[in-house]
């Protein structure tokens, strides 16, 4: 039973414009939690410029809970609560809330590792120029750690075509999807590879444009 | 200027405690080039860190512009930082911006307008010499190059104090006489009061008036360079004089001068005014002795010269003796011991 190509383009385009949307609105959300959490996490360490017990002891459980949860069974787990807050369980939309909760969480250690390689010495000479915490999280924290913080980024971003394909196999469409269904289902090995070798060429192009943006910020 | 009075500050690492300094005073003036000198582990980073309130002081009380640091308000300590440039070893410079951008960001702290933050930069940029670098970053500057720019960047407020934490330690010879040539500058132009730290004597010799020596997380030893140049009490202090003034005899010498014994030796010591007269040579001729110069030095601290010979009388014993006493009236004279 092979698909009729003539027909099954236009599905295959449809599918990897629904993988690119899940994954860009994951990104998007996903950064701008993990960001602030990654934030929250490094100022509020010991030591450090607004040090909290509290804050840093509750935010690494709940990341240390979370992280490692297989992405597939996450994805169960959490869709009693995906339905309360997206109204369904099914469909591209759908899929964007438990993506952006595993990556912020992710992307939160990478925005907390590459402030930890900061030397603290920048940080100490901002403070004695009368920096305020805040100054020097958006003056300082932010613009040091934003090379090696995109290529995390990119990182990231490669992950989430992973977790796409799988937010797919569960109802979220996209490329995933599609492969399991028609490659995958009705064993037609030729559907396999061509959306195998779409997925592989968005990787591509998202670690290039990674790699191109980073470089500008770290000049090398 | 900078008043501490009996300061302490110790650390808690892994629930032992470390004293790092202990119960220090000191009293820094307007105008001062104040050194302070001490081997690794004295003490030396946290004492001027307590300065701007890097590190809280565990007890005493801490004075700066006549506020007491005691009772400070955050927002107040943002405020009397902006009045305290400070420099470091390692340069602490923002990778992330160029250097116009580095010594406009303390400008940037205070919402200067952007043509006010032009002209200052470039001002402060031609003071140290890198008008020219501007657009670049720091990874494409010298260590000299860098630590020009910290200085511009902890000038850019136009600070009363500026504090140096080794400011010259990762550079070369050449390249740290420069450094302090800079900094002589900005006490002498800029009338900015500089407390310096340091573990070359060469340092606090070439631009300090005032020095303390730091042992233990203590001060041992405080006074005006010249003085204690001249006249050093504890025994750190004297070695650390000793890596400037080579005023100790080598190994070899000493052996060559045991043989001639029980021939004696003196040190003579010349400072201040009795650098300028022929003291010596008029108190031995007028006794008819002669005197024969084995080693010597002379050096300048703080525009007076300081020099120090090895001596050795050629006479009768009493006669020696009469000059010797003679000498001891106007200068400093000591048997040279050579065990
Ligand atoms: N944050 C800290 N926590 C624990 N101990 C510290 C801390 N900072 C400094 N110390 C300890 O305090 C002592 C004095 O350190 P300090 O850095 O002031 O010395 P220093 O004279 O500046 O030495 P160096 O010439 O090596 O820079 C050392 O024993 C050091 O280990
Ligand atoms: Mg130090």
């Amino acid at each position: 039973m092979k698909v009729d190509w003539s027909t099954f383009w236009p599905r295959i385009i449809e599918a990897t414009g629904e993988t690119i949307t899940m994954v860009i609105l994951t990104l998007i959300f996903a950064s701008i939690i993990g960001v602030v959490m990654g934030l929250l996490l490094f100022v509020s360490r010991k030591g450090n410029i607004l040090e909290n017990k509290i804050i840093s002891i509750s935010l690494n459980v709940l990341i240390n809970v979370i992280r490692p949860i297989p992405f597939i069974i996450f994805l169960v787990a959490i869709s009693p609560l995906t339905r309360m807050i997206m109204g369904t369980t099914i469909g591209t939309f759908a899929a964007v809330f438990p993506m952006t909760i595993a990556a912020s969480f992710a992307i939160a250690r990478v925005v907390e590792n590459n402030l930890i390689s900061i030397d603290p010495g920048i940080i100490e000479a901002s403070k004695a120029m009368g920096a305020s915490p805040f100054q020097i999280i958006f003056g300082v924290l932010i613009p040091e750690a934003l090379g090696p913080l995109i290529l995390g980024l990119t990182f990231i971003t490669v992950g989430l075509i992973d977790f796409s394909a799988m937010a797919g196999t569960v109802g979220g469409g996209g490329l995933g999807d599609l492969s399991m269904t028609y490659g995958y289902q009705r064993f037609d090995t030729s559907v396999m590879i061509v959306t195998v070798v779409i997925l592989i060429l968005l990787v591509q192009i998202s670690q290039f444009l990674g790699n191109l943006l980073s470089r500008v910020f770290l000049r090398r | 200027m900078i008043k501490l009075e009996n300061v302490s500050k110790t650390f808690e690492y892994k629930g032992k405690k470390v004293a790092a300094v202990k119960d220090v005073s000191l009293h820094i003036n307007k105008g001062d080039i104040f050194g302070i000198i001490g081997f690794s582990g004295a003490g030396k980073s946290t004492l001027v860190r307590l300065v701007n309130l890097l590190e809280k002081p565990t007890s005493g009380e801490i004075t700066v512009n006549d506020h007491p640091l005691n009772s400070i308000s955050s927002r107040q300590l943002r405020q009397l930082r902006r009045k305290i440039g400070m420099i470091f070893q390692s340069f602490n410079l923002f990778n992330s911006r160029t250097v116009f951008g580095n010594v406009a960001y303390p400008l940037k702290l205070e919402n200067w307008p952007k043509e006010e933050i032009n002209r200052r930069v470039t001002e402060l940029l031609r003071f140290v010499g890198l008008e020219d670098k501007a657009d670049k970053y720091p990874e494409q500057l010298s260590g000299g190059q860098k630590q020009r720019v910290g200085i511009a960047r902890a000038l850019a407020t136009s600070p009363d104090i500026l504090l140096c934490d080794e400011a010259t330690s990762a550079l070369d010879p050449e390249t740290t006489g420069e450094i302090l040539n800079l900094l002589k500058k900005v006490n002498e132009e800029y009338k900015i009061t500089i407390l310096l730290i340091t573990h070359e004597m060469n340092v606090i010799r070439s631009i300090c008036n005032r020095v303390a020596v730091m042992e233990n997380g203590r001060v041992i030893e405080e006074g005006e360079v010249y003085n204690v140049f001249s006249d050093p009490r504890e025994n750190t202090t004297k070695n650390f004089i000793s890596t400037v003034l080579n005023d100790r005899l080598s190994p070899h010498l000493i052996e060559k001068l045991k043989k001639k014994q029980p021939t004696k030796f003196y040190r003579i010591i010349f400072s201040g005014e009795a650098t300028s007269e022929p003291i010596l040579s008029e108190i031995t001729s007028k006794h008819n002795i002669k005197f024969n110069i084995i080693y010597g030095s002379i050096h300048e601290l703080q525009n007076q010269l300081f020099g120090n010979l090895i001596v050795e009388f050629l006479g009768d014993d009493p006669v020696v003796e009469v000059v010797l006493n003679e000498l001891r009236m106007v200068l400093d004279v000591k048997e040279v011991e050579l065990a």
